[in-house]
């Protein structure tokens, strides 16, 4: 049982993380966790869901411990993407994970859950602890955001200059 | 030059460049949003399930009921 939520499981971690060794790390953190305190989980709920929000409490601690360590976050989380694996060679999927990266945390694991994953948005709210109507705010900023920063890169008539990619990748820290 | 700082408190749309006539944000963008987050997604989704995983949930699995295995 616990076995079939592994891919899904890791799915999630390289988007949290953005490094496939680091989202390896933190499934097997997440299941040793679910595996000892097994006793929590209450049957008849999802368990998959369950999974997720271990893996993203684990991520959470972790990402907070780091930060006092590395003031750039944003930094250090794309500095990690060449490591992903390059299934696609896709120019496109390249940039469309370039711009994901650029994306607030909060913004980009509910888009994640929500348009990846398929997760309702009452169970991605409360894998993420919050309100469905702030994971459908999230959602939608981070599609925006998205359409904003492929479009721009589309055009090369109004590409962005250094200060406005900097603007977009930090002007929602909310 | 980052003055973020300031900025932080709140997310403010100043901050955003002037707008094209086109919304960012039609039907076509966000299909092709949807497809290559999910395209994304699944492509680490269907690598299965890595070896040490199995492993370590066989471990788990021996160690706490000696006797079935």
């Amino acid at each position: 049982m616990i076995l079939a939520a592994v891919p899904r499981l890791r799915a999630f971690a390289i988007s949290l993380t953005g490094s496939v060794d680091r989202a390896d790390d933190l499934v097997q953190e997440t299941l040793l966790r679910a595996w000892t305190h097994f006793d929590s989980f209450q049957t008849g709920t999802n368990f998959n869901a369950w999974l997720f929000t271990i893996l993203r409490n684990l991520f959470r601690s972790d990402y907070r411990k780091r930060k006092r360590e590395v003031e750039d976050s944003d930094g250090m989380y794309s500095q990690f993407l060449p490591s992903l694996p390059e299934q696609f060679g896709n120019i496109e999927l390249a940039e469309f994970r370039t711009a994901l990266a650029k994306l607030p945390p909060d913004q980009r694991e509910a888009l994640v859950l929500v348009g990846a994953d398929g997760l309702s948005y009452e169970e991605t709210a409360q894998i993420c602890g919050c309100a469905v109507g702030t994971i459908k705010s999230r959602v939608n900023r981070a599609r925006t955001r998205l359409a904003k920063m492929l479009l721009i890169d589309g055009a090369e008539d109004f590409g962005p200059d250094a200060e406005t990619a900097a603007v977009l990748s930090r002007d929602a820290v909310d | 030059m980052t003055d973020g700082k300031q900025e932080s408190k709140r997310p403010a749309n100043r901050a955003r460049r002037p707008q094209s006539k086109k919304p960012a944000l039609t039907p076509e963008i966000q299909k092709q949003i949807g497809r290559q987050l999910r395209n994304l997604y699944t492509g680490v989704v269907q690598e299965g399930v890595p070896d040490r995983f199995t492993e370590l949930l066989r471990r788990l699995d021996a160690q706490d009921t000696p006797k079935d295995s």
